[in-house]
């Protein structure tokens, strides 16, 4: 069983670093608003890192022989949400229940 | 959306509806991913309160997945600090457009940065205007009790359920794909986006059991590269 103690010391740690990975960088961003580099990384990082996340999440969901399952089901997820009129619900529910279905009939 | 009304409560409503409306789509991947949680840490033999507890302590759910395998493997502070720090340095790039700026009161700004999760920020970077303080806050609170949810049904089920339902997970990156899309919908996000393909491809070769962390890390490396080279764009 695990030690109160240690489970403790445990939430103590990942809560204080998470929180501050997420706090300081606003601390030290908030002087350097005007700031040309800040303003042009501001614009520029959305896109990429949107796409570096659908990269990644994509690539373990296609781990595990599930390569063409993913691919698919990315596919239907694109399709609808461009012929779909951009509902994000109805796009990521089209997606997923492709997955879903193919990962457990196949 | 809905026009400036004389009576602020209806405002707070209406503002209060769009935060959870807008939650919805990413709440299709998170509640499922909890109840996977929450399954796994019944299934690791550790006490049922840790996973609302580690919810609350860190709102992070990749980091929440790792770490029910090292709690219970009895893993040593400094390894569970050491994989905390590189799992979500991730998040020290939010800081450069996420909206915090709109919400005022101390209390709520805290926990607006406190649950930044990836999700709040991928809703955000796709719409950068028009948030309100309490469309944004609902909107993560919304998240939160997704995954705190998702946690506890996990918890409950885990003893009559022989397993969740596979596959669930795929909404993440369904969401992430939509997101992505309507973020790049005019021409001028091309760069960033194959800039994006190029550090992903690199981080898979060099590091591929951390790709995301290395894939942005490499990406801000060269998007400060686009920077330096074009001074700052088109404007020069």
């Amino acid at each position: 069983m695990v030690e109160p103690g240690y489970v403790v010391a445990v939430l103590a740690t990942v809560f204080v670093i998470t929180l501050a990975l997420r706090a300081v960088p606003f601390a030290i961003l908030e002087p350097l608003r005007d700031s040309r580099l800040v303003t042009t990384m501001a614009a520029w990082m959305p896109a990429g890192i949107l796409a570096v996340l659908a990269a990644a999440t994509f690539r373990s969901s296609a781990t595990g022989g599930h390569l063409l399952h993913a691919a698919l089901a990315a596919a239907v997820t694109v399709a609808v949400h461009l012929t779909g009129g951009r509902r994000t619900l109805l796009s990521v529910g089209a997606g997923t229940l492709t997955y879903v279905v193919l990962v457990n009939l196949t | 959306m809905s026009r400036p009304t004389t009576q602020e409560g209806t405002g707070r409503r209406a503002e209060i509806g769009a935060g959870v409306r807008a939650s919805l789509a990413a709440g299709l991947g998170l509640y499922p991913l909890g109840v996977a949680f929450g399954l796994l840490v019944v299934q690791a033999g550790l006490p049922w309160w840790l996973a609302p507890a580690l919810s609350v302590a860190v709102f992070a759910g990749s980091l929440e997945l790792l770490l029910v395998g090292m709690i219970s493997g009895g893993a040593s502070i400094a390894a569970i600090a050491l994989t905390t720090l590189v799992v979500n340095f991730r998040h020290v790039f939010y800081a450069f457009s996420f909206p915090l700026r709109v919400v005022r009161h101390p209390v709520a700004r805290a926990y607006s940065v406190y649950a930044l999760i990836d999700e709040a920020y991928a809703m955000t970077a796709v719409r950068p205007h028009g948030w309100t303080a309490w469309r944004l806050v609902s909107m993560q609170v919304s998240f939160q009790a997704y995954w705190v949810g998702g946690g506890l049904t996990g918890v409950a089920v885990a003893s009559l359920l022989p397993g969740p339902v596979q596959g669930l997970e795929f909404a993440l990156c369904a969401l992430f794909l939509t997101l992505t899309l309507d973020a790049a919908r005019s021409r001028r996000e091309v760069p960033s986006l194959l800039l994006a393909g190029l550090a992903f491809t690199c981080a898979v070769v060099v590091a591929p059991d951390s790709v995301l962390l290395v894939g942005l890390v490499l990406l801000v490396g060269l998007l400060l590269g686009r920077y330096a080279l074009t001074r700052g764009g088109a404007r020069g």
